[in-house]
């Protein structure tokens, strides 16, 4: 495996192909929109937070595969978590990504998001990872609101 | 060809022969690997690779020449002058422009149009005026008419395109009006490759009296021009689109034009004399090559256009047309991917979407085989959206190409569709 494979392995592919939790959410507590014009990749987030827990969430957009899988992995490791975990998963995915490819780095408590680590080989790609959790970062922040990444 | 040539009005001379191998040797960037592959360089719209002898020019400048020119009486200070206004003259000859001084050194193409735009559209564009641009335009070529038309209070308008990426002529002449100032036009689509009949354009344009900008971006490397022939008021290119170095561009303006504008900026060169009662400009070009210009690039792209006249430009396009319709009959037999921008008269570029599979993860998986070609929205926003896309993957292709790259990289394509399926 090259980091080729790495980046573009089965599962990010599968959820390219059947992105999960994909639709609009009715009712939903918070929604924000991620756009990255560079590249025209769009998404949108839905969330059900009931207290300070997520109870569901949903995703449209499009865009590449990376961001298409990244939302969609996004989803499926949110429901039932409180948005204080959230808030620290990303933290940790988000400097596992913008780490230098040949700095050593920790994935053993990023769970499923570990597929994700490769990305960090294509700096150009890091930004495709990494808009549907920025954007979901905006939702927490904000009811409603849209969010441009140059 | 020939007849391909004729019809849009370019003169033929007897053909060259033409060995690709051969010019290939000339650039040393062609002979290194990506990833451990051949470099297959297809990229050739976005900016093109440098022949040994323009890379030679540049070392040899700075070996040997460098100084900085006009006003030195030192002997270095001479051989730089003598070499940079002997570059102009050779870019002179290359357009068939009348007189040397209607070519003006510039950053490039974009700060050509800028130049024209705020120069001249600031002097005579006012309220009741339209400035007529196409739907088809780099960034480059909207942006500043639209600062230029916030300024002065005129309107932009915009000549549609159909959806082979041809311009809607019937609706260009329902534009064109005495209102019609500037017409500024994209001679060849960096992001279609449609090639525009813009003979026509100027034609039309002069009888309601505009003027006509081209922007030769995508053409001075493709096809010979004559601005003479053309009639255009101004045209413009870089350097580094046509094998010359980066930071040097040319505006060619009909000299009466010129002459009337007012200075773009200010500064050393541009002027006669200074006194804080009052400051004479320089005349033509100077007037509009403020503070010390790109010496070096001018160098390089003089050598540059003589490299590309000796191998002949009609030989260049016979055989970037062949690369072409080869490359394009080839997608075609691809199900999955459809070309965007199918004008019969097309530059060596191709525009594709392919089902299911984003231009960035072509992109990045074509590189994987040492191939480069571009994806995204090429400076051309308009253009996605009038054919509903976010992006495209293009390969754009120069005379140093191959039937083979084209091959290779069509088999990489097949293996990136099969692998997202
Ligand atoms: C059609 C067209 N116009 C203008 C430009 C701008 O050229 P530059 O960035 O060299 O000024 C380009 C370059 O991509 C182009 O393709």
């Amino acid at each position: 495996m090259d980091e080729f494979d790495v980046l573009y392995q089965e599962v990010i592919l599968d959820h390219n192909k059947n992105p999960r939790n994909f639709g609009t959410l009715d009712p939903f507590t918070h929604k924000a929109v991620g756009h990255n014009p560079l590249c025209g990749d769009y998404v949108e987030i839905f969330l059900f937070i009931d207290g300070d827990t997520i109870k569901d969430v949903k995703f449209k957009g499009v865009g590449c595969a990376i961001s298409k899988a990244s939302a969609s992995i996004m989803t499926t490791v949110l429901k039932g978590k409180k948005i204080e975990e959230v808030k620290d998963l990303f933290e940790r995915y988000h400097t596992v990504l913008t780490s230098k490819p040949d700095e050593p780095v920790d994935v053993s408590n990023l769970g499923k998001l570990a597929v994700f680590a490769g990305v960090r080989e294509f700096p150009v790609r890091v930004k495709c990872a990494t808009l549907p959790w920025h954007t979901l970062m905006e939702a927490l922040e904000k009811k409603d609101s849209v969010l441009k990444m140059e | 060809m020939e007849k391909d040539l004729k019809a849009l009005g370019i003169k033929v001379e007897k053909k060259k022969e033409f060995d690709v191998y051969l010019v290939r040797q000339d650039f040393p960037i062609l002979h290194r690997t990506v990833r451990d592959k051949p470099l297959i360089y297809f990229d050739n719209a976005a900016t093109t690779q440098k022949p040994k002898i323009v890379i030679d020019a540049l070392v040899n400048y700075y070996t040997n020449l460098n100084s900085n020119i006009h006003r030195g009486v030192h002997y270095l200070s001479q051989a730089a002058t003598t070499e940079y206004e002997c570059a102009r003259r050779i870019i002179k000859t290359f357009i068939n422009a009348k007189h040397e001084e209607e070519i003006i050194y510039t950053r490039g193409a974009t700060e050509a149009i800028n130049l024209v735009a705020f120069s001249y559209g600031e002097a005579f564009l006012s309220e009741d005026d339209e400035v007529l641009i196409s739907h088809m335009e780099h960034h480059s070529n909207i942006v500043p008419w639209q600062i230029i038309c916030e300024k002065t209070g005129a309107k932009l308008k915009v000549i549609p395109i159909d959806d082979k990426g041809e311009l809607i002529l019937d609706e260009f002449d329902k534009l064109l009006s005495e209102r019609t100032k500037i017409v500024s036009i994209v001679h060849i689509s960096n992001s279609l490759g449609t090639i525009n009949p813009i003979e026509y354009i100027i034609e039309k344009a002069h009888k309601v009296g505009a003027i006509v900008l081209v922007d030769g971006s995508q053409s001075i490397q493709h096809v010979p021009i004559d601005v003479q022939r053309l009639d255009c008021d101004f045209f413009v290119f870089s350097g580094h689109k046509i094998y010359g170095p980066t930071g040097i561009g040319v505006l060619y303006g009909k000299k009466d034009l010129l002459e009337k504008m007012p200075p773009y900026q200010g500064g050393g060169d541009m002027i006669l004399s200074v006194s804080f009662e009052k400051t004479i400009y320089n005349v033509i070009p100077h007037k509009f090559e403020a503070g010390t210009p790109n010496i070096e690039g001018a160098i390089g792209l003089a050598s540059a256009i003589r490299y590309v006249q000796n191998i002949g430009l009609d030989v260049i396009y016979d055989y970037e047309m062949e690369l072409l319709n080869y490359a394009t009959e080839k997608i075609k037999q691809i199900p999955e991917v459809k070309i965007i921008g199918n004008s019969k008269n097309k530059a060596s570029l191709i525009s594709f979407v392919v089902e299911n599979v984003h231009p960035h993860d072509i992109g990045t998986l074509l590189d994987r085989d040492g191939i480069a070609v571009r994806t995204g929205h090429h400076c051309t926003e308009p253009v996605m959206r009038r054919f509903g896309i976010p992006a495209t993957s293009r390969a754009s292709f120069a005379f140093y190409n191959t039937f083979e790259e084209i091959d290779v990289f069509i088999n990489s394509l097949k293996k990136i569709i099969v692998k997202f399926k």
